[in-house]
């Protein structure tokens, strides 16, 4: 950091003026300040009628004085979907502040090298409704990018979405009361640790979907999470691939390789601690020549499982699944995959070993659901650790 | 006052960086001004948008829809220099070129040219590095425009074409929603002035002309081939077109700019350019990627032969700002615009799954 570069532009005065002034005068410096400026935001609650946009800049910092002290809320915004949208810049940090109750995404950060998000809340006021945005924080298309000590909540699609980026790491947050607390979708090199994902839908995804510009993701590692209680009703709004995700499910994977799953705590998720599947289980069709629909090269060790002795869920077209087909009743395992698999490979696609109360239910989708299978000898292998993510931040 | 030493302090590095960053060339080709009367390019009452001699007065074919606002368009070459022809993308206009873009609402759309107000000017600056925006906003008193990067929203009161009194919020975008159109790759460029979107007639001062013509005669444009070779991009009023091209054309100028591959909607994997085929990526049995609730309870962005399960025309049918599309200009729905894209999805063949 060029400390000579650093420039302080205290907004203080702005505290009695109107919201819509600071927006205004936001919105003018996210546009106009040189390079290296910490724009600082005083305490207090703002009222702010359209999103802020800031574009090609590089080492800004927007710093409020502390998560819950600073406010922005957008609720009632006239324009912008977004709350905050950083998009083509470099080494831009945003901390301590709140943001609240966008149209769309909270802060949506597209095409971003070295994002920092440290100490923010992003959220939805109120009951969880299909009425909030989709992602609360939304890097796509970045890189290197740090999510620290954040909180998301009351998304209708994911908490802490990262999409279609590189080298991420997502640590020390939470995520509640989304339909999915933490997702990793199409992206490449992702640590995922010591954050804790409770009352979402899904707990933790890791997905990669079909016919998008960043094809394939991976080599991802999800870690020393605490993932429990994600029972909440799926109230994301019909047509996301998201509102397919069973209510009572800790973590998934989804059509991604190269995942290692280790030391978390996967507590009573109703109805899957872990499920792993193919694009095949979401029942959409493919039409993406370049796209790899299976599960493969995922380790899952050293975890802790833990359920009460109860049911699944009985809801939508997987309740269906789990009433009609696969019968599991109060015995659930704890790890379900789908057993849909790709013929062609021969080594294993997935390694389990060493989880505390491990059991595994392979529900064989592909074949009809018959021979479902407990077996878990099958998965007993010693599977493929993932490198450890460096950012490059802040240089 | 440690504040005030600061904002000193900020106003001091300032000067100093730019002077720095200063090329050696003693003239920038464009020198951008406080207000838009000093730049010159209207001669009388600023308000009555009376073009100088050198700035030329252009429409083009296929418009995009900005809330039933009206717009007219000018363009500035420097003195003496020439745009070459493309086929392909906005013309290759030369360093200095400025576009000029007013957006205005007539008192009575029924009675045009009798009273209007203008809300705004937005000029695109080919400039050494490349094109840059610079919008302005006119006051209340219609004498000037001011140069203002934060957009605002003003509250506006027209009767539109069926005689129907509309007052709405207009939203005029701030400095970086430029960008969100025009950037194509990492770069601003034009996105009207291509030679198809100009392949058309303008009433001039000397008579009816054909506008690419026009620019050749006054000695502006360079390589232009003949007139009937060059496409003529389809307006979505124009029947002499079919229902496909001018449903695409629509698409193109409303959507395609942004679902487009280097567009800043990429991320979608939805691409509504016109040269895009008519397949999954053009959003026929596509699924959503994030659209959140902008899906409303539909599946694929379009489902051919049926409009009411599309996402496409679900949301260019609100103006909710979390769902509407496209997501500037749409303080109002663009009625017309859904009829023509709701016709052309009812009148897709239907493919498999």
């Amino acid at each position: 950091m060029k400390a000579a570069c650093l420039l302080t532009i205290a907004l203080c005065c702005t505290l009695t003026a109107l919201s819509q002034d600071l927006r205004r005068r936001l919105q003018a410096q996210f546009i106009e300040s040189p390079d290296g400026v910490i724009i600082e935001l005083p305490e207090g609650r703002f009222q702010l009628n359209m999103a802020l946009w800031m574009d090609g800049k590089n080492n800004i910092t927007l710093k409020g004085k502390g998560m819950d002290k600073t406010i922005l809320s957008f609720k009632d915004q006239l324009a912008g979907a977004e709350g905050i949208k950083i998009t083509n810049s470099t080494n831009i940090t945003i901390q301590d502040l709140t943001v609240q109750d966008s149209k769309g995404d909270l802060i949506k950060a597209q095409l971003v090298d070295g994002l920092m998000l440290k100490n923010v809340k992003a959220e939805w006021t109120g009951k969880p409704s299909k009425e909030n945005g989709a992602y609360a924080l939304y890097p796509v298309q970045c890189k290197n990018v740090l999510i620290d000590s954040c909180v998301a909540i009351g998304a209708s699609d994911a908490g802490i979405y990262v999409g279609q980026s590189q080298y991420v790491v997502v640590s020390n947050s939470k995520a509640y009361h989304n339909v999915a607390g933490i997702e990793i979708e199409n992206t490449l090199y992702a640590d995922v640790f010591n954050n804790e994902a409770t009352e979402n839908t899904g707990g933790i995804l890791i997905f990669d979907l079909p016919n998008l510009v960043q094809k394939k993701g991976g080599h991802v590692r999800v870690f020393n999470n605490h993932v429990h209680h994600n029972n909440y009703p799926n109230f994301a709004p019909k047509g996301n691939i998201v509102g397919k995700v069973p209510l009572g499910t800790g973590l998934m994977i989804l059509a991604t390789n190269n995942v290692e799953i280790y030391n978390n705590r996967i507590i009573n998720n109703r109805t899957a601690g872990t499920a792993i599947a193919s694009y095949y289980i979401a029942e959409i069709p493919i039409k993406d020549a370049s796209y790899y629909p299976y599960p493969g090269q995922i380790y899952i060790h050293d975890n802790v499982y833990s359920r009460k002795h109860q049911r699944t869920t009985m809801k939508g077209r997987m309740g269906l699944m789990f009433r009609l087909k696969v019968k599991f009743g109060k015995d659930v395992p704890h790890i379900i995959y789908d057993g849909i698999v790709d013929d062609k490979v021969q080594h294993p696609a997935i390694c389990i070993r060493n989880n505390e109360n491990q059991s595994i239910g392979n529900i064989k989708a592909a074949n009809k659901f018959k021979g479902i299978s407990r077996e878990m000898k099958a998965f007993d292998c010693e599977g493929i650790k993932q490198r450890e993510v460096e950012l490059n931040v802040g240089k | 006052m440690k504040k005030q030493l600061l904002i000193v302090l900020f106003l001091v590095i300032t000067v100093l960086v730019n002077l720095a960053l200063m090329p050696n060339v003693s003239r920038p080709v464009f020198e951008r001004k406080q207000k838009l009367s000093e730049y010159n390019f209207f001669t009388g009452k600023l308000a009555d948008l009376q073009p100088a001699p050198s700035v030329i007065p252009y429409d083009i074919n296929s418009v995009l829809f900005s809330n039933y606002a009206e717009k007219m368009r000018f363009i500035k070459l420097p003195n003496g220099s020439k745009a070459n022809y493309t086929s392909a993308g906005a013309l290759d206009f030369p360093k200095g070129t400025v576009i000029i873009k007013n957006f205005y609402y007539e008192h009575d759309f029924r009675k045009p040219g009798e009273g209007r107000r203008i809300i705004e000017t937005r000029l695109l600056v080919h400039e050494e590095n490349g094109w840059t925006a610079y919008p302005y906003v006119w006051n209340d008193e219609q004498t000037e425009g001011f140069y203002d990067v934060a957009g605002d929203v003003k509250k506006i009161s027209y009767i539109n074409a069926s005689g129907k009194r509309i007052k709405i919020d207009y939203i005029i975008p701030n400095k970086n929603q430029c960008k969100g159109c025009h950037i194509r790759g990492g770069n601003m460029q034009p996105i009207g002035p291509t030679a198809a979107q100009l392949n058309r007639e303008y009433v001039y001062a000397t008579g009816k002309q054909n506008q690419l013509s026009y620019w050749q005669q006054q000695g502006l444009l360079n390589g232009l081939p003949a007139i009937q070779t060059i496409t003529k991009f389809p307006a979505m009023d124009d029947l002499s077109q079919s229902l496909d091209a001018r449903a695409r054309a629509y698409l193109d100028v409303n959507c395609g700019t942004c679902h487009h591959p280097l567009g800043p909607a990429n991320t979608s994997g939805l691409f509504l350019h016109y040269s895009q085929g008519a397949s999954i990526e053009l959003g026929i049995m596509k699924s959503p990627v994030a659209a959140g609730r902008g899906a409303g309870k539909n599946s694929f962005d379009i489902v051919p032969g049926k409009p009411h399960k599309s996402i496409l025309s679900f949301r260019m049918q609100t103006n909710d700002p979390g769902i509407a599309m496209p997501e500037l200009g749409r303080e109002q729905i663009h009625k017309e615009g859904v009829k023509l894209i709701k016709e052309w999805i009812e009148k897709m063949e239907s493919v498999g799954p």
